[in-house]
């Protein structure tokens, strides 16, 4: 049994007792410990369940490259699934439970899997669920979906904040153990500013496990000198359980920084990421273990070795009390040293090299541990604890030459850097066949913008695994970092570390070497998504040559562990069955985050009262307070329609129609956009921009204007206003200010960039109100200032002036077809004019309308609506308001376009008004039908709905639509089959469906 | 995420403060244009793998077009500059032909 | 007349930093080529400041010059003299291609101050606000999480920060987050 030790634990605090609990147990641990560690002192081995067949599944890691101890952690809206226990720092009251398993983790329905794992090979889904295709839908996608997925999906709001923050580093260190510490050090000494991201809470990495001594001194102390001396260094930042994401274009760096996951009921944010731009990049981010691949391997009690060194040192838990040591190298010996010294009884070393180790394996004979060299595993057996190791030649098939009853193994199969930062940004790597991995190709570094290397790799993440060869490498790293990054280099000395004699690795890729085909299928390479080595042969035998296609037929690899222990092992077995060199299969593409990061961190900040920017108007609050239906419109809010106590939307509506058609309503109307467009060649630059002609425009009077793109299509339109002489105000939909704004600014600089013209947009200076109605000329009357009669202000005009005591520029022109006044004041006192209206206005019956009466109002008359008649693919003429285009231009955008033979083509569809021949409302984006059907056997059609409303003024449904030659078939009918099964038969009419003269607008 | 330093404020700007506007230096083609050289001017912009000029604007930022030459597969930047000119200044070529010394300005010797 | 009021009238928030709508400030924007003779007097006259160098800000809220892009300054002055230095520099500039507007009511204004002001705008704005990279007499346009932004130091600990008006009540929500209590980052 796994077991807290007496002694020792360099992290946890013996003094104090924390409780938690796991799958409902209360359990006790030490501040310090990991809920890794402590759940392993309490002899919880079994963990979890394998993804596929569900097979009992034990804890093997120590760090973030743990596969099985996945949890789901916490509850209620602080639930969490996939949540590592390795990486999870114990607090009091943590809870956890085990995933993947139904009903409880001991017993296991799903767990029949592994019985059939003979009928479940590589590419099973592929192949089991292509056929018959009628299946797909009613039976596996059904099977599939209450299988797949790890844990749980959370179902309550995230109680916790999240944030962002932007970073600027010249030296940006990523890994806080020994090499990035001295990198740091070494950059911060020219003066760089330096940052260092470490994953975990602990500087040191493993060398503090590990031992060794630093210019003669323990590898810990000098850890803790060079932190010490960083923390003094005004140009250091350290950060702990912050851990670099990823690697981006030109030093951009995710930094994810765990704030309160260990404290959960801390105040502030629960996660920061960290946006860096570094100048220059050290990774340091050290080497993960390789499991070996030996049949049983995947049984709790089986571990890396490492791992189990780090959970006796660290944590004081020792993983069994009878140990077997399997190994292709030196380290492994460590290992078995560590957890003898530790009072473990450690039963035997298996060194597959038949020479056996160097210094270290005689150290360990030395305490009396037997070693037996050129030995291997064959076979591991216990099902949810490990019982017994049948041992067998490592050069053989896999023949037991003795068992031994034992608890633990422990695992070693080499050392592979952690290239991920390296190569997330196109660091090329090589493969060092003498210690059997991959590293970063020094001359193949990932490229910045001024087309040279910024990243930099140091230490065992380099593939400088020994301490010595570590110290001189990250000294190195950090003076050139700090170099590149414009920074003068000192003349500063790295620390010398003694050196270990230590015999060469043997790559081993199965264990035996000549394992069978009933060995091979229990050899987990990929214990999250249960991948075996006979997996991958027979993907390789199945045609499956390329390591990419590989990984997603068999799935190694695409766990949330991202093939951390798997990948290496993996490649090496596929390119043993394709016969070539492994650097001739080489890696899959690796991809930030080095680890799942949270959803939260990426959201930042951006989540309810700001999870995007919502534009109010200067009166949006008195909308609120009165009844108001919101509608976006772009970033905007505008009201739809103002509810009275217990009406609906639609009678609100009707209700806002009706009294601007016969008394007077008020719109706010502050979103619509104005720039200013001013300049000697204002005038010649407008005539550019709209169809019409704007530089006849005399000051003091107003136009109707259409704005389209270069490609002919409509974008924009709006009422244009000539102040004098070289001034206008172009009037823009509702979010279109910023468009057209840009717009503008993009011909002006980029193309026209002798024009005398410069643009302001001022659409916030001004709050907008229409007054609309029979009544609104008495309404403002009343308040009194401007002569706003028929002669002093036609239709089409607009004056400055003083009312009621505002200032204000009035213009009248009508959106309603009713006698109609836009008035704008400046917008700190636009909520004053309201209010100021609608008091004064209550003798004439006033009412606000919203966005939905304005609709309705506008399609009565036959107004087009930008983004209702117009979808991007529509041109002025497809509208008829041919009479807005000129014909004595020369040029303007889109004029050429237009010109086009499909523009012209008189089969483009018109528009025309649509009249329901029974009185009801057209479904929106309704299609009618033509005779016969199209080549894919469709129904031909014949025009579309685009806008459609119950008209209150006409007490029937109207429409507007794109009709095939509509405008010469007035009076025909068409059919529209819709989606609700209704088919709903129009007659084509003119868009104008009331006052056809505009006699009302115009008094 | 590009870094890119806009030649009219100098702020070395972050991808997320700016806009792209594809190939830069086009010829606009108006009414009496022939179909094939309007079309080439609308629709046939250039994206190559390697060298290109391109069009920018600081648009959080002082607003202004800027153009950038850079590789687009190595992410190099030779340098940026205003978006009033006609074709890139002799500085910027001279970093391109540093790093391809076979590029010329549209063809040009 | 009514009296004029800011978009948030004056809301203030205290976290690890003060947040305040700093209410009513007069805002000029003035087009033109910055470098003419015309334009450089009429500036003077009316603000009594020297056109800034590119990014940098001369005065303060009471009088001040703003660098907005080559050929754009916003002027700071009193909200309440915002129209008539709208006409006096009109009359200044009016020999010379230029564009003078009043866009004190197109805007919000709001500081933000105390030791962690650095931090709290580090979190909103891809700027390096580090003490050696961002300093008073600086003036800068980007943007705040999703909006455009211009901001200045007027002291070590104090920011500026301009948006538009009609998401004043988003800044201000984003200003309220990032200087929520805990949320301090010690990396200035
Ligand atoms: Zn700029």
């Amino acid at each position: 049994m796994s077991k807290r030790l007496s002694t020792g634990g360099r992290l946890i605090d013996r003094s104090r007792r924390i409780g938690f609990s796991f799958n409902g147990k209360p359990l006790a641990g030490h501040p310090g410990d990991t809920l890794a560690s402590a759940l392993l002192a309490n002899d919880q081995m079994m963990v979890g369940r394998s993804f596929k067949y569900h097979r009992p599944r034990g804890i093997v890691a120590s760090g973030v490259e743990e596969p099985n101890a996945l949890v789901n952690m916490g509850e209620g809206k602080r639930f969490e699934p996939n949540q590592r226990a390795t990486t999870t720092e114990l607090f009091d009251g943590l809870t956890a439970r085990s995933q993947n398993h139904w009903p409880s983790l001991d017993f296991d329905i799903g767990g029949i899997n592994k019985h059939l794992s003979r009928l479940l090979p590589a590419g099973f889904y592929y192949k089991m669920f292509m056929y018959p295709r009628a299946f797909w839908k009613s039976v596996y996608e059904p099977f599939i979906r209450q299988s797949a997925g790890l844990g749980q999906a959370p179902t309550e709001r995230d109680a916790d904040s999240y944030e962002h923050f932007y970073a600027f580093a010249d030296v940006l260190v990523i890994g806080g153990g020994v090499a990035g510490l001295l990198a740091a050090r070494h950059a911060a000494d020219t003066g760089a500013r330096v940052l260092v991201l470490e994953q975990t809470a602990h500087w040191g990495g493993r060398s503090p496990v590990d031992g060794g001594t630093v210019d003669g001194s323990p590898v810990a102390q000098f850890i803790d000198e060079t932190v010490s001396a960083l923390e003094q260094m005004p140009n250091v930042t350290l950060r702990r359980r912050c851990m670099g994401a990823g690697v981006y274009d030109h030093g951009y760096v995710l930094g994810y920084e765990r704030l309160t996951d260990h404290l959960p009921y801390a105040q502030g944010p629960r996660h920061r990421l960290w946006r860096i731009r570094a100048k220059q990049i050290v990774t340091a981010t050290g080497a993960i273990e390789r499991p070996l691949s030996f049949a049983g391997n995947d049984i709790p009690g089986v571990m890396l070795a490492s791992a189990m060194r780090d959970y006796a040192v660290d944590y004081a838990v020792s993983p069994g009390e009878r140990v077997v040591v399997a190994t292709n190298n030196d380290d492994g010996y460590r290992t078995a040293i560590c957890l003898r010294n530790a009072g473990v009884n450690v039963l035997r070393v298996l060194d597959a090299r038949s020479a056996g180790g160097g210094a270290l394996m005689d150290d360990a004979r030395a305490l009396g541990i037997r070693v037996d060299p050129g030995r291997g595993i064959a076979k591991v057996g216990g099902g949810k604890r490990v019982q017994s190791v049948q041992i067998c030649a490592q050069d053989g098939v896999g023949g037991a030459l003795e068992a031994l009853k034992c608890d633990a193994v422990a695992m070693s199969g080499g050392w592979s850097p952690v290239v991920h930062l390296w190569s997330h940004c196109g660091g090329k790597l090589l493969w060092d066949e003498a210690q059997a991995h991959f590293r970063p190709d020094p001359e193949h570094p990932p490229l910045g913008a001024d087309g040279n290397g910024f990243v930099r790799a140091a230490g065992a993440s380099n593939g400088a695994l020994a301490l010595c060869d570590t110290l001189a490498d990250a000294t190195e790293a950090g003076k050139a970092a700090a170099k590149a990054a414009g920074f003068r280099r000192r003349n500063t000395r790295a620390p010398v570390g003694e050196a270990v004699s230590e015999r060469p690795l043997e790559a081993v890729w199965l264990m035996p070497q000549q394992a069978d085909v009933g060995l091979r299928s229990k050899s987990w390479l990929d214990f999250q998504n249960d991948v075996k080595v006979s997996d991958v042969q027979l993907a390789a035998r199945e045609g499956f040559e390329s390591v990419e296609h590989t990984k997603r037929y068999t799935t190694l690899g695409m766990a949330t562990d991202q093939g951390k222990l798997s990948n290496i092992n993996g490649l090496a077995v596929l390119s043993d069955a394709l016969g070539q060199p492994i650097p001739a299969t080489g890696t899959t593409t690796f991809r930030p985050p080095y680890t799942p990061i949270s959803m939260g961190a990426i959201a930042g900040e951006a989540r309810d009262e700001v999870f995007q920017p919502i534009r109010r108007t200067p009166i949006h609050d008195w909308h609120d307070a009165h009844g108001a239906d919101w509608e976006p419109v772009g970033q905007w809010r505008r009201p739809y329609a103002f509810r009275r106590g217990s009406e609906s939307a639609h009678d609100a509506v009707i209700r806002e129609v009706r009294n601007t058609r016969e008394a007077v309503g008020l719109l706010d109307a502050s979103t619509l956009g104005k720039l200013i467009v001013k300049g000697p060649d204002a005038g010649r630059f407008l005539d550019m921009l709209y169809t019409n002609m704007m530089s006849t425009l005399k000051p003091g009077r107003c136009r109707y204007g259409l704005m389209c793109n270069e490609n002919g299509f409509l974008m924009d339109d709006g009422v244009v206003a000539r102040i004098d002489e070289d001034t206008f105000l172009c009037h823009t939909t509702t979010g279109g200010a910023e468009h057209i704004h840009a717009h503008m600014e993009e011909w002006l600089q980029t193309e026209w960039w002798d024009w005398q013209v410069y643009v302001a947009n001022v659409t916030e200076q001004h709050a907008q109100i229409g007054v609309v109605g029979p009544m609104a000329r008495k309404l403002l009357d009343k308040i009194g200032g401007m002569d706003l009669s028929a002669e002093a202000l036609p239709f089409m005009a607009w004056a400055d002036g003083r009312i009621g005591g505002f200032d204000a520029r009035v213009y009248r022109i009508s959106f309603s077809g009713e006698l109609s006044y836009e008035i704008a004041v400046p917008a700190s006192q636009g909520l004053a004019f309201w209010k100021l209206l609608i008091s004064a206005g209550a003798e004439f019956g006033i009412m606000p309308y919203g966005t939905e009466a304005l609709h309705v109002m506008r399609a009565e008359k036959g107004f087009i609506m930008i983004g209702d008649e117009t979808d991007g693919t529509v041109i002025p003429q497809d509208l008829g308001l041919d009479w807005a285009i000129s014909g004595k231009k020369e040029d303007y955008i889109g004029k050429r376009a237009q010109a086009r033979s499909h523009m012209a083509d008189p089969d483009r569809w018109k528009l025309v008004g649509l009249e329901t021949t029974d009185g009801s409302v057209l479904p929106d984006g309704a299609y009618a039908v033509g005779e016969g059907v199209n080549a894919n056997g469709q129904k031909v059609t014949q025009g579309r709905v685009t806008s459609t409303y119950y008209s209150p003024t006409l007490d029937r449904g109207i429409a507007m639509g794109l009709v095939l030659h509509g405008p010469d078939r007035m009076g025909e009918e068409i059919t529209f089959p819709c989606t609700d099964g209704k088919t709903y038969s129009a007659r084509i009419v003119d868009p104008v469906f009331y006052d056809k003269d505009g006699e009302k607008q115009n008094v | 995420m590009l870094i890119l330093t806009c030649p009219y404020c100098g702020v070395a700007a972050d991808e997320t403060e700016l806009a792209c506007g594809g190939e830069a230096h086009l010829t606009r083609h108006g009414p009496g244009s022939s179909d094939d050289a309007f079309h080439g001017y609308l629709f046939s912009r250039k994206n190559p793998r390697g060298l290109h000029v391109e069009r920018w604007r600081h648009v959080q930022g002082c607003g202004k077009w800027f153009h950038a030459a850079r590789d687009t597969v190595t992410l190099q930047v030779f340098g940026t500059y205003p978006a009033q000119s006609h074709e890139p200044p002799e500085d910027i070529v001279r970093a391109i032909r540093r790093r391809h010394p076979e590029w010329t300005w549209k063809g040009a010797a | 007349m009514s009296e004029p009021v800011s978009a948030l009238q004056d809301a203030s928030h205290d976290g690890i930093v003060a947040v305040r709508e700093d209410g009513l400030q007069g805002m000029i924007t003035l087009r033109g080529d910055l470098s003419a003779a015309a334009v450089g007097s009429a500036i003077k006259d009316v603000a009594g400041l020297a056109v800034p160098e590119g990014g940098r800000i001369s005065g303060d809220r009471t009088g001040g010059l703003c660098w907005m892009s080559p050929d754009e300054l916003l002027l700071l002055c009193p909200h309440e003299d915002a129209d008539a230095n709208v006409e006096r520099l009109q009359q200044g500039v009016k020999d010379t291609h230029s564009l003078v507007v009043n866009v004190s009511d197109a805007r919000a204004l709001f500081r933000v101050s105390g030791p962690a002001a650095r931090e709290v705008m580090a979190k909103l704005c891809p700027v390096d606000f580090s003490p050696d990279a961002f300093t008073p007499g600086m003036f800068r346009r980007t943007r705040m999480a999703q909006v455009p932004a211009a901001l200045w130091m007027s002291d070590d600990g104090t920011f500026h920060i301009i948006c538009f008006r009609s998401v004043a009540e988003y800044v201000f929500g984003l200003l309220k987050v990032a200087s929520q209590p805990g949320s301090e980052v010690g990396a200035f």
